[in-house]
């Protein structure tokens, strides 16, 4: 197990180094140095190479890059080009948005999902699951920008019983629920969606397995025989799934909180590329994906923890 | 008195094909019957229809009586407290048929605790005695292992403690040894033998090996197409058998060595099994055998006296017209 | 002889076109697309007015005769924009799951055939892509090249590519561990050669069916940058920009988001269920419940 557990931490750290060198590189490559960008086109080439030397971005490319990956292990994120405000706190303060909004769409994302999977799969074959299984295969074509539009001109126009956009900040903790409750059904309807799919198509594998017809063969109904056996089993692929929505989730935020204007990292982020301003960009997409590398080892780790198959293979 | 009585088993294809048409068989209390054929003849999902457990997609007709009871007429509820306790059924594959993620002991002691009622305790105990009695090394601790830490022979050990464990009536064996090593499966069938004749309870063994069938069964069904075929004692029908079909597989099983693998194919007989469906009208069996004549694109009906029965219009006692008079 | 032989593949054929009729993924799915397609053609040589042509008397109209989505706030007619947002949308679908095919599909199957350490570095480069999802690779790759139509499609196709390999080394794997590819071998046949005769067509149906619904992913994506500002720039109609700026007159005619959204809505799912109507085919066809 635990020489297991280094290898995978290694191949994530691997990946997690390329992905660092290939945001590197991508950013890099943009034509105009940083400092011509922030002062504009009528600075002088004096004032740029001043600019350039003070921000480092006259070194060559693989010093620029160590400097960032050293300060990204130090947990120092630098300061931004544009407002020269240090970006670790901006980052900070923007998940105090994002993370709610993503938790708060987690949990409406399982309890759409269980559902509605769990019905279209019981029911398969019969008009009800295939209505379910409909229901969930048109929440999917939605898009999350549409159905917050939607949901905007239904909640927040025709009946005006949430806000629309913006957010008022923590220090009003009911006005800043309210503000997320749209957003949050948004991203956790599209997403909990999805996720039926996995539920049903995980379940209905369960319904046809070999080992839940000898636990009715016991004597348990299908219910009894699907809570016992069914759902430990049904967990296994259901954890994956948990893991990707929720990277799926992080991607989503950002469009959600553009249709929302909420002042979460995504709109961070999107503000950071259009006003070019690059170490933002850098650092918020560098930390995306490592959240997303980290929760696909959770995920993977959580194998272990389900199926005592793969537990004792992990073991050799 | 008649244990189990099958009458008119019909279990169909969505579309409505045939896979059993028609099966009757008794199995009589604490009887033991051999049920032979080559795969594909609808032995297996004979045994599913008694059990109620074929998928939502097969329906079956017909009637199956326990006792008095027509349980395609019982309530789902009824059915759930027969299964595993006065019913119980071994399956093929043990390595698929038991919970890759639940301890084999909670697996054997779950059947005591939805019929017996017992406690998780208690259960737990009772499951460690039932894997003794299915004489796996060390029970305690197999008690805690998962399927796959153990053998191919010692799962299906535990599925028949699974099958014993409340004492049931019958046990239906469904090719309990197919997928097991030739080297355990003796042993495992010689267990088999010993807790039914312990037990007290009626068999209904699926297999196609007759060595088998003819050491450890009363009396002998042979299915083909779907259909029963021939019916009758062991000790005849594995000595002089009447249809061509039960003489086919005892060739077979005489022609193949004792450790070639049983994986169904029998070369004593002509061309295979065909697919559902693409059996021929009339005597389902007639494309492949040496007996047949025009007379058998009509289907024979199953005929003879109180103990020994057959399908076919020219059982080997007989001699065949046309070939006789010559 | 020949005859027998024409009458079974006929009779095949019919039989493959009546289990598509009844599949109703493939059907409802194959529908859509067509309409879908269709409108895009239809786009190309007319349009009920111009895409581009304001109409400074006529912004934000309500549905009408003359106008049936109404007018946007230009006074543009919408639904000449919705038909003329299909071929952005069906170009983007293509050029990005090309992309990603051409790439992910042969990574696959050299992952595949050669094991070891090129399979390692296959499957590490994709592990490191998967790390980025399609919208958080097509934001890097805008913030670089700038907000361009190519640049989120390029962007998309990049980061589909690990799901292809993934596809195709599992699928691959499983046809090179088969008995007819061991004969083949046995044979002397050259790894290519099995990759052709045997590989391809085997996991082509997977590979097809995979590309139908990440077809439809992309045209989610492309309109999903678009929306962002960082896709397809107006005044070119696109449905992802068309939502932006119906967005902003949310409170005048709430119907201007709606009808590119329809739009999507109706791509998305027609390319999801086709691709799922072929999944369900091919299982059925291998004997598998779906």
């Amino acid at each position: 197990m635990i020489s297991y557990l280094a290898r995978r931490v290694a191949i994530v750290l691997v990946s997690l180094f390329g992905a660092s060198v290939v945001v590197f590189a991508v950013l890099g490559i943009l034509p105009g140095s940083p400092a011509q960008v922030i002062l504009g086109t009528q600075a002088t080439p004096q004032a740029v190479r001043q600019l350039s030397a003070q921000l480092g971005t006259n070194k060559p490319l693989w010093v620029q890059y160590l400097h960032w990956a050293h300060g990204l292990l130090l947990g120092q994120l630098g300061r931004s080009y544009v407002s020269q405000q240090p970006i670790g706190p901006q980052i900070a303060r923007a998940l105090t948005v994002t993370g709610p909004l993503v938790l708060f769409a987690l949990v409406i994302g399982a309890l759409v999902a269980l559902p509605l999977g769990l019905g279209a799969a019981l029911y398969n074959g019969k008009v009800s699951g295939t209505f379910l299984g409909a229901l969930s295969q048109v929440g999917i074509a939605v898009p999350t920008f549409v159905g917050g539009i939607l949901l905007i001109i239904v909640f927040a126009v025709a009946l005006p019983v949430f806000p629309s956009s913006g957010f008022p900040g923590w220090s009003q903790p009911g006005q800043a629920l309210r503000s997320l409750v749209l957003p949050a059904i948004t991203l956790g309807l599209v997403e909990g969606a999805i996720l039926s799919r996995y539920v049903r198509a995980s379940v209905l594998d369960q319904l046809h397995s070999d080992y839940l017809r000898t636990a009715r063969s016991k004597g348990l109904s299908r219910a009894q025989a699907l809570w016992h056996h069914g759902m430990r089993n049904a967990m296994v692929p259901l954890v994956t799934v948990l893991g990707l929505e929720l990277a799926a989730l992080i991607v989503g935020a950002i469009i959600v909180e553009n249709v929302f204007s909420l002042p979460g990292v995504g709109q961070l982020l999107l503000n950071a590329v259009d006003n070019r301003d690059l170490l933002v960009v850098q650092d918020i997409v560098i930390l995306v994906a490592a959240v997303v590398l980290v929760i696909n080892l959770l995920v993977d780790l959580s194998y272990h923890l389900l199926d005592p198959r793969v537990r004792d293979e992990g073991q050799r | 008195m008649t244990l189990l009585s099958v009458r008119d088993l019909t279990v169909s294809a969505p579309g409505g094909l045939a896979l059993v048409d028609g099966v009757s068989l008794d199995i009589e209390k604490g009887e033991r019957v051999g049920l032979i054929g080559e795969s594909g003849s609808g032995k297996s999902l004979t045994a599913l229809a008694v059990m109620g457990l074929l998928g939502e997609e097969l329906k079956a007709t017909g009637h199956v009586f326990f006792g008095n009871e027509d349980l395609f007429a019982a309530s789902e509820r009824r059915r759930c407290q027969l299964r595993g306790d006065a019913i119980s059924m071994i399956f093929q594959e043990p390595m698929m048929a038991l919970n890759p993620t639940m301890r084999v002991g909670k697996q054997v002691g779950e059947t005591l605790r939805i019929h017996r009622g017992l406690g998780r305790r208690a259960a737990a105990r009772a499951a460690v005695d039932l894997l003794g009695r299915v004489e796996l090394p060390d029970p305690q601790r197999c008690a805690m292992m998962y399927p796959h830490e153990l053998s191919g022979g010692q799962r299906q050990r535990v599925m028949m403690a699974i099958a014993i464990s409340c004492d049931p009536d019958v046990v239906l064996a469904d090719e309990p040894t197919t997928a097991l090593d030739v080297t355990v499966q003796r042993r495992v069938l010689e267990l088999l033998d010993r807790l039914v004749a312990e037990e007290h309870c009626a068999l209904l063994l699926i297999t196609h090996d007759l060595a088998v069938v003819s050491e450890m069964c009363d009396r002998v069904v042979t299915m083909y197409g779907g259909r029963v075929v021939e019916v009758g004692p062991a000790a005849r029908m594995l000595t002089s058998p009447a249809h061509p079909y039960t003489e086919a597989l005892l060739e077979t099983s005489l022609a193949v060595s004792v450790d070639a693998p049983s994986d169904g194919v029998l070369p004593a007989i002509a061309g295979s099994v065909p697919a559902a469906g693409a059996f021929p009208t009339g005597c389902p069996f007639r494309d492949r055998c040496p007996r047949r004549t025009e007379a058998c694109e009509v289907t024979p009906p199953l005929a003879g006296d109180g103990t020994h029965a057959v399908a076919c219009w020219w059982p080997i006692a007989q001699p065949v017209a046309g070939t006789s008079t010559r | 002889m020949t005859v027998v032989v024409v009458e079974a593949a006929g009779a095949r054929s019919r039989a493959g076109l009546w289990r598509w009729a009844r599949n109703p993924s493939a059907v409802v799915g194959g529908t859509l697309v067509g309409l879908v397609v269709l409108t895009a053609l239809v786009s190309l040589v007319w349009t009920p007015y111009p895409p581009l042509a304001v109409d400074p008397s006529h912004t934000l109209a309500r549905p009408s005769w003359a106008h049936l989505f109404g007018t946007d706030e230009y006074g543009r007619d919408v639904l000449s924009r919705v038909m003329a947002g299909s071929r952005i949308s069906l170009y983007a679908g293509v050029v990005s799951v090309l992309v990603a095919t051409a790439v992910g599909v042969p990574a696959g199957l050299l992952a595949a055939e050669r094991g070891g350490i090129p399979a390692q570095v296959v499957l590490r480069l994709s592990d490191i892509l998967y790390a980025f999802p399609a919208l958080l690779a097509a934001i890097t790759l805008s913030a670089a090249l700038g907000a361009s139509t190519t640049t989120a499609m390029l962007a998309i196709g990049i980061a589909f590519i690990p799901v292809f390999v993934r596809v195709t080394r599992s699928n691959a794997l499983v046809v090179l561990g088969s008995d007819y590819v061991l004969a083949a071998r046995a044979y002397g046949r050259r790894p290519l050669a099995i990759l052709r005769r045997h590989v391809l067509p085997n996991i082509a149906t997977t590979v097809i069916a995979q590309m139908s619904l990440l077809f439809s992913l992309a045209i989610l994506a492309e309109a999903g940058l678009d929306y962002l500002g960082l896709g397809t720039t107006p005044p070119t109609a696109s449905w992802g920009n068309m939502i932006e700026t119906g967005q902003t007159y949310l409170s005048q005619d709430p119907l201007l988001s709606v009808w590119p959204g329809i739009a999507i809505f109706v791509a998305v799912l027609g390319f999801t269920l086709l691709g799922e109507g072929i999944a369900e085919l091919r299982n059925a066809r291998l004997g598998r419940s779906a």
